[in-house]
């Protein structure tokens, strides 16, 4: 497929001002000021455009909802990425910044938001000094601030650094912690379009969500409607890790079937070995056993093949893994990550972390399989933001697939048939 | 007054003018550690004298998040991701040679202060796992032996 999302990578100073010129960046923004705001949010009403960070919100209803709300606004770019498995914001950010920025200076305009941050993971430095660099560009350029292209139009765009928090990547946490705060997700409503930072009307947006809106005013809405699947259209960056023979950021369409995803594009599970298990969409999303790779890879249709697309994450797993010890591992970070904010996840995610450890050396005892169960559904639905869910999910998907695993490990211990 | 902290209340002058009061304290503790290498209770202090909030808060924030320390660290901070990417790939070979090469530890000192190691959740490199960062520099598909030639570059 046509490149687009990763069109300007492969010049060798994408990272630059000047590369990203040179292979057609900022066009899409010398168009869009010759637009109406209101026409580019009917042309992203258009395209379908769903939420890239994972949630896979429509992007224009989040917009029209804000606009709804008075001024001043401010738009947020959520560079918070944190989902394990997750690598291809780090991509956009590092190797084509200017992306980025155009996608965000489009969409103030769209948004009337005079104001904006990135809020990017404090564990990316590198990302850190580029973007420094890329925003003093657009700045000498007249891309941002003051009367950008001559016209009455400005946005001042800052660069925040996060501290390591996963829960900061959950929007109102996000917008805590840009406010100076412990990143606990707020009670909602109000939302953030109408109360968000510093209690005004604001647009949290991820990078690859912003970095679609260029792409979109560059072929209009109802061209970029026809890539991919058609309730969730669009390209989309794949992450892929794990067993695979080649890793790495794939730009696909929208609803590409996970099968082709790892052995055409991935070229397959490393070293002869076969495949075990799949987590498609980044370590929140249910995994799926082998035999069910036959799935399209959107918004719309994983959660009919019971799990999500998330961030589009697949990490993959080969015979020889060990997938107790995995979910063992994935339920610790939530247990690092959990705010402490809603007991059934600051303390359920706890101890569900200590069972599941004790099994995946070998000392289950009897019972402890079901307590697990018992534990995510009294997680599920009790809890402000989707994290402590994402953690039950994770022990539901795993023991329900591979349950004979996990009972393998208790009986060894005790000698009981559980 | 000690230099760093003189340094410090300079680079918080500017960053409330950057970002107003209210989003300085993130920036100011990032600076403040940098400069100082981690966060002491007379750091802390500071910051929260600078902006004008109870150092309780500063303390309170400050703890939320994991990049912050409040123990000295040696000259280079090994940061390994044991996330599951990253231990599929071999993370755990990793740290059993941190160990029996350095002595090393999660959350550890070697005794020259030489390296100090944490582990780390995702650092979104699951595509050239395993991986660490040392101090600011990303380190990636490790194996033993490449692990322990880039460690002989920080001195």
């Amino acid at each position: 497929m046509t490149r687009r999302l990763l069109r300007h990578i492969d010049h060798p100073d994408s990272k630059n001002m000047r590369g990203y010129i040179d292979s057609g960046g900022y066009r899409s923004l010398a168009k869009a000021l010759e637009l109406n705001p209101s026409d580019i949010v009917d042309e992203v009403r258009l395209s379908g455009l769903r939420g890239r960070g994972g949630a896979g919100f429509q992007t224009s209803v989040k917009w029209s909802l804000a606009l709804m709300s008075p001024r001043p606004r401010y738009l947020i770019c959520n560079a918070d990425e944190g989902e394990p498995g997750t690598f291809k914001d780090k991509l956009i950010l590092e190797e084509n910044p200017h992306l980025l920025i155009e996608g965000m200076v489009i969409s103030a305009y769209a948004l009337e938001a005079e104001y904006g941050y990135i809020y990017l993971r404090g564990e990316y430095p590198a990302a850190y000094w580029i973007l420094q660099k890329a925003i003093r560009e657009a700045l000498e350029n007249n891309l941002l601030g003051e009367r950008i292209l001559g016209r009455e139009f400005r946005f001042d765009l800052k660069l925040f650094r996060g501290a390591g928090a996963y829960i900061c990547g959950e929007e109102t946490a996000l917008i805590e912690s840009l406010e100076g705060k412990r990143g606990q997700p707020r009670l909602k409503p109000p939302f953030p379009s109408s109360k968000g930072f510093m209690a005004k009307s604001t647009v949290v947006n991820n990078v690859e969500t912003l970095a679609n809106i260029p792409i979109i005013v560059d072929m209009g809405g109802k061209a970029y409607s026809e890539i991919g699947s058609p309730n969730c259209p669009g390209p989309k960056l794949f992450s892929v890790s794990g067993h695979v023979k080649r890793p790495g950021v794939y730009e696909l369409p929208m609803g590409t079937p996970l099968r082709e995803i790892i052995y055409d594009h991935a070229q397959g599970v490393k070293g002869g070995r076969r495949l075990k298990a799949v987590i498609p969409g980044g370590l929140s999303t249910p995994v799926l056993p082998a035999e069910m790779i036959d799935c399209p890879m959107d918004f719309v249709n994983l959660p009919r093949h019971g799990t999500m697309l998330g961030s589009g994450a697949v990490i993959v797993f080969d015979d020889t893994t060990d997938l107790v010890k995995v979910c063992s591992r994935g339920m610790k970070f939530f247990e690092h990550e959990s705010c402490g904010k809603c007991t059934p996840c600051r303390e359920g995610v706890g101890w569900m972390a200590a069972i599941l450890e004790r099994v995946a050396f070998g000392n289950g005892v009897r019972g402890d399989i079901d307590l697990l169960l018992e534990i995510s559904e009294n997680i599920t639905g009790k809890t402000l933001c989707p994290l402590g869910e994402s953690a039950a999910s994770l022990v539901k998907s795993f023991i329900t697939n591979f349950r004979g695993e996990f009972d393998g490990k208790c009986i060894a211990q005790t000698g009981h048939i559980l | 007054m000690e230099p760093s902290h003189q340094e410090i209340l300079i680079e918080i002058d500017r960053i409330k003018r950057e970002h107003g009061p209210g989003a300085s304290l993130l920036p100011a503790l990032h600076f403040a550690q940098q400069r100082r290498g981690w966060l002491d209770g007379a750091t802390i202090r500071l910051v929260a004298n600078a902006l004008g909030i109870p150092e309780a808060k500063a303390r309170g924030v400050a703890t939320f998040y994991s990049m912050f320390r409040f123990m000295p660290v040696g000259r280079h901070l090994i940061q390994l991701c044991s996330n599951v990417a990253c231990m599929v790939m071999g993370a755990e070979v990793l740290l059993d040679f941190l160990k029996k090469r350095y002595g090393l530890e999660p959350g550890g000192t070697t005794q020259d202060r030489r390296f100090s190691l944490v582990i780390m959740e995702c650092i979104g490199a699951c595509g050239s796992a395993p991986a660490m960062l040392v101090n600011n520099d990303f380190h990636e598909n490790l194996t033993a032996e490449s692990l322990s030639e880039i460690l002989e570059r920080y001195r």
